[in-house]
Parts: C-alpha cells; sequence; structure tokens
C-alpha cells in the first residue's frame, strides 16, 4: 500500500477499499524496513500515527490530505514533535505553536507521522551538515541524498511517507529531490505561508513540497497554497486549483532554453537527459526557443552574501534565552551568549554568520551586500526580459547527478557553485520545480528544472504533467530490497 | 588575501562566536576564498541600478492597531533553558 500516491490511495480510501489505520500500519512497515539504510527521520511518532488513522477512519472527513500519511522537514514549528532544524543548538526544542502550513495539513486531514533530516539551519546541499545523522540517497548507499531537505527527499523515495514538506532558499527543495528522483517545487516568493518556518534567509525562503509524481505536487499546493495575514511576505492573490491544469498537450506553450545553463562542468548525461526531455516536451506540442539569462554566472556571488547576510541577522535569536541550548556554566551574560553559540552552531552555520557579519559591518556593506542586491536586480530583470519570449524556461537543476558522501567535504566554495543552476529563482522570487527527467548508468535520477513567472505554478505544473506522461519515470522506484 | 586572521576575530566577537586558534585559521582560510570569489560582481557597473530587497517589490505591510490574543506566558517561558514562571532568566548584566 506504501507504494501509492497520495491520488491513488485518496481513491481507495474514498471507496472504502482500504482504511487510513492500513495506509499508516504499511507506511510504518515500510520505515521499518528501509530507515536505517535512508536514516531519514530525525524523529518519528508511531502510536501517534496509528492513534490518528483510527481517528481518521472514525470520525470521516472529506480534507484533500484525510488520513494520508506525511512527513515534514523539521524546519518547521511543530507542536507535537521536537523542532531541531538539525542542529545542537534546538536538540529538544518543542515549539509552543504549529506553522501555519503544518495547521493546513491538518485542516486538510493529513496525519503526520514525523520529522525529517535537514542541513543544520538549512545550510547546505547534500544534508551532511545535519548535527544528529546524515540522510542516504535510497538510489545509492553512500550517496548524498543532497539537501538541504535531504530527509524529506529520502523518505518520499523510499516511500516511507506519501509526500512531504521542504523549504527552498538556494535550491533546498528542487536540488534534493532531483537527487533522489521524486518531484519537488518552490513556489513563488508569497504563494505559501513561512509562519512557523525557522528563518534562514527571509527574502529568500519558501515553503514547498515533495511529492512522488507531478499530481501529488499539484495537491499539495492546493492545500498549502495561500494568504496567510501572520507572514507580511505572504501575498493575498488567488490560489487557483492547481490539479485541474493537469492537462494533456502543450501547444501554444514556449518553451525557452537558456544557453548559460548548459554551460561548463555539465555532466555529459545530465546534458543529455535534458535535452532529450525537451524533445519529448516539443513532442507534446509545445515551442521550444533559445533565451538568455545573461547574468546567471554572477547568481552565486550574489546569493552566497544575500543569504548569509541575512542568516546572521536572523541567527542572532539563538542566544540561550527563549529557547534552545545554554552554556550553563558562564558567569556574564556576554560570555554565554559566545559560549552557547559556539557550543550550538555547527560549521557551515559559523562560516555562514561570519560572511554574513562581515558583508553587513560597516565599512563593507556597499562593497558586497549593496553591490549584491544590486546585481539580484539585474538578474531578475533577466528573468522578465526572458519571460517575454517564452511562458517556461527548462534546464538541469544540478550539474551532475549524486555524489558520494564526503566528497566536497573541506571545499565550501565547491559545493556553492554546484547550486549555480537552482539559485536564481530565489534570488528573482519565481516559481519552480524539478521533475525527473532520466537515470544516469551509474544509477542516480537526474531532475530537469522548470522556472515561470511570478505565481505560475500552474505552468511548471503542466509541463512536468506532460514531462511525466512520456517518460513514465515516476514509475521507477529505488531497489531498496 | 581579502580578510586577515584580525578580521576574522573582529567578526567573530561581532557576531558573538568563540574561536579556537584553529578555527581562525581554517575560516580565514575558506571566508579568503568566499571573498575572492564574490569580488567577481566588481565587473559589473550597477552605478544606476536599484536594490532587490523583495522579489515582488513589496512595500510595508500593516495591519490595524488592535489587541489580539497572544501566546499566553507560561507557554512563551515553557521552552527556555532558565526561567522563574514570570519571566526569563540570565546571568546578571550589571
Amino acid at each position: 500500500m506504501y507504494q501509492m500516491t497520495i491520488f491513488e490511495a485518496r481513491e481507495k480510501l474514498n471507496r472504502g477499499e482500504i482504511t487510513s489505520v492500513q495506509l499508516v500500519q504499511s507506511v510504518l512497515a515500510r520505515i521499518d524496513a528501509v530507515e536505517d539504510r535512508t536514516k531519514a527521520y530525525l524523529a518519528l511518532d508511531k502510536e501517534g500515527a496509528l492513534a490518528a488513522g483510527e481517528k481518521a477512519d472514525r470520525d470521516g472527513g472529506s480534507g484533500l490530505l484525510h488520513g494520508i500519511p506525511l512527513s515534514v522537514k523539521d524546519v518547521f514549528c511543530t507542536k507535537k514533535f521536537p523542532t531541531t532544524c538539525g542542529s545542537k543548538m534546538l536538540a529538544g526544542f518543542i515549539p509552543p505553536y504549529d506553522a501555519t502550513v503544518i495547521e493546513r495539513l491538518n485542516d486538510a486531514g493529513a496525519i503526520l507521522l514525523g520529522k525529517a533530516a535537514m542541513d543544520e539551519f538549512a545550510m547546505g546541499s547534500t544534508s551532511e551538515n545535519c548535527a544528529f545523522q546524515v540522510p542516504e540517497n535510497p538510489w545509492k548507499a553512500g550517496y548524498v541524498t543532497g539537501g538541504s531537505s535531504g530527509g524529506s527527499a529520502a523518505a518520499v523515495a523510499a516511500e516511507e511517507c506519501f509526500a512531504s514538506l521542504g523549504s527552498d532558499t538556494g535550491g533546498s527543495i528542487r536540488q534534493p529531490a532531483s537527487l533522489c528522483g521524486i518531484v519537488g517545487m518552490k513556489p513563488t516568493y508569497g504563494r505559501v505561508s513561512r509562519y512557523g518556518l525557522v528563518a534562514f534567509a527571509s527574502s529568500l525562503d519558501q515553503v514547498g513540497p515533495l511529492t512522488k509524481d507531478v499530481r501529488d505536487c499539484a495537491l499539495m499546493m492546493n492545500v498549502i497554497a495561500g494568504y496567510d495575514p501572520r507572514d507580511s511576505t505572504s501575498i493575498d492573490c488567488e490560489v487557483p486549483d492547481y490539479t485541474a491544469m493537469l492537462t494533456e498537450g502543450l501547444q501554444g506553450m514556449r518553451i525557452g532554453v537558456p544557453k548559460e545553463y548548459f554551460g561548463q562542468g555539465l555532466d555529459p548525461e545530465v546534458d543529455r537527459a535534458v535535452r532529450d526531455s525537451i524533445t519529448l516536451l516539443a513532442d507534446a506540442g509545445a515551442e521550444i526557443v533559445d533565451v538568455t539569462l545573461p547574468h546567471t554566472e554572477y547568481c552565486v556571488a550574489v546569493y552566497y552574501l544575500i543569504a548569509p547576510a541575512e542568516a546572521s541577522s536572523n541567527l542572532s535569536r539563538f542566544d540561550g534565552v527563549r529557547f534552545g541550548h545554554r552554556d550553563m556554566d558562564a558567569d556574564s551574560l556576554i560570555d554565554m551568549y559566545r559560549s552557547t553559540r559556539s557550543q550550538g552552531f555547527g560549521d557551515e552555520v559559523k562560516r555562514r554568520i561570519l560572511i554574513g557579519t562581515y558583508a553587513l559591518s560597516a565599512g563593507y556593506y556597499d562593497a558586497y551586500y549593496k553591490k549584491a542586491s544590486q546585481v539580484r536586480t539585474l538578474i531578475k530583470d533577466d528573468f522578465t526580459n526572458a519571460f517575454d519570449q517564452c511562458d517556461l524556461i527548462v534546464s538541469p537543476v544540478t550539474p551532475t547527478p549524486a555524489w558520494q558522501i564526503g566528497e566536497n567535504a573541506d571545499d565550501p566554495l565547491a559545493l556553492y557553485l554546484s547550486d549555480i543552476l537552482t539559485i536564481s529563482a530565489n534570488l528573482a522570487g519565481i516559481p519552480a520545480l524539478s521533475v525527473p527527467c532520466g537515470i544516469s548508468k551509474n544509477g542516480l535520477p537526474i531532475g530537469m528544472q522548470m522556472q515561470a513567472a511570478h505565481f505560475n505554478e500552474g505552468t511548471l505544473l503542466k509541463a512536468a504533467w506532460n514531462l511525466e506522461l512520456r517518460n513514465k519515470l515516476n514509475l521507477k522506484k529505488p531497489d531498496l530490497s | 588575501m581579502k580578510i586577515s586572521k584580525e578580521n576574522v576575530k573582529r567578526v567573530a566577537r561581532l557576531a558573538r562566536l568563540d574561536l579556537s586558534e584553529d578555527e581562525i585559521a581554517t575560516m580565514t582560510r575558506q571566508l579568503d576564498t568566499i571573498l575572492q570569489y564574490v569580488a567577481k560582481l566588481d565587473e559589473l557597473d550597477t552605478k544606476d541600478v536599484a536594490v532587490t530587497t523583495h522579489p515582488q517589490n513589496a512595500v510595508n505591510t500593516f495591519r490595524n492597531d488592535e489587541a489580539r490574543p497572544s501566546l499566553p506566558r507560561d507557554k512563551a517561558l515553557a521552552a527556555s533553558p532558565m526561567q522563574n514562571g514570570e519571566a526569563f532568566v540570565v546571568p546578571k548584566v550589571i
């Protein structure tokens, strides 16, 4: 039963062919069988999930996710689970409230199984920065899941839940989705509430789903998208029924191919898989056009100033006073701040706090933060110009398929550069998704990225669904036996 | 070099982080590599370019100044590593 999509499970639940308890039992048995290998979960509540299944069966309900067991990245505040953000700083922290997206899942009838592993404070591209455990790619032992939503991607790919929620600041949903062979979407900035999401870089962070196929992604978007007065960056505009946008044929859709995304360092297998998929999209009726995003080469530099700058400010709240770790031995307030933060944060978090503090400090602000915010405008304008000529931009998600755990361990810049294809969408605030488009000779998944103009998630889903109908990669599963 | 050990120590102090000598050496080397890389932005003339701080260019969002229920004190204090039922407790400041 755990192999079904949300859509399939809902149909069977609605027809009374299965119960929610059976679904939960099936997924829990799957977790018992594969969790030692994937290490996807930081927290699980098996008894709570079974009780919620019984309640869902007893009470009935018409919510879009009624009786469906899901996971969420450990970056969302949850009253029922500790919320660690993958950091020793928040070990054991139980928030006093649920994030808005958690409330929305609850209101839709979903059952929350547990919290998924992640890079500490969502900083990383491999999930190796998780302070508690490093999740492994379900397709190949010893390989990274990607990050920072690596536990969520691994749990969905290994079918340890029906779907998950992640957060994406520079590719943290799309990149692990690509490396684990599933669908992941970063919606438009402002489309989904971030109330209760532990903040990393507030002008870039966005919440989105990781799912087994495109239809489930549309369904999850129907549940989580929408205005929230508790998030001042949330935007009050109508939310369409995304599942209704999955129609066959791409006639009239112009798909842009930016040459800057097919440059140096792109793995030949990734290049081929993406180009073959562009042919499939053309077969479905789309018109393929060349577009240019001339400032792409600057996006990593812009991102690695803006994101750390915002993070250094956001993470000042971890000071040992209101929540999380405190060094109880320190005897002055300043010493307590310093030793608490030095003990609680891992290396990557410290590195980014230092970069960000430097970029914002007196004498350097204009040269770094302001300069980056100006180049951000140029990157955003590139997209505005490109979307005059096309409805959708396609590219690889990552320059290579997944790599081995431990590679790049002492070379932060090399890892930062691997984010080059996903970062721009966050800088421009546009929606983007990753959909499976191939499998390498080495047996590792390859994803295609699709980007659209603000609030055009429906265009992304329609194109991705048409690709999925043709490549049927949603039916390919990793062998975890 | 874009950044010296002394710069890193100063920034660490601003960020309320204690770093060992080893950490300072490693961070100086890594931050220098990163800052050398981001200097690439100097290639672009941005004299007349506006800054982007919000992807949709939204301006201030205000709500009405009305009292609403908020988190009760016991819940707000519950996750603190040290509290006395009324307030957060910190080491003596003065």
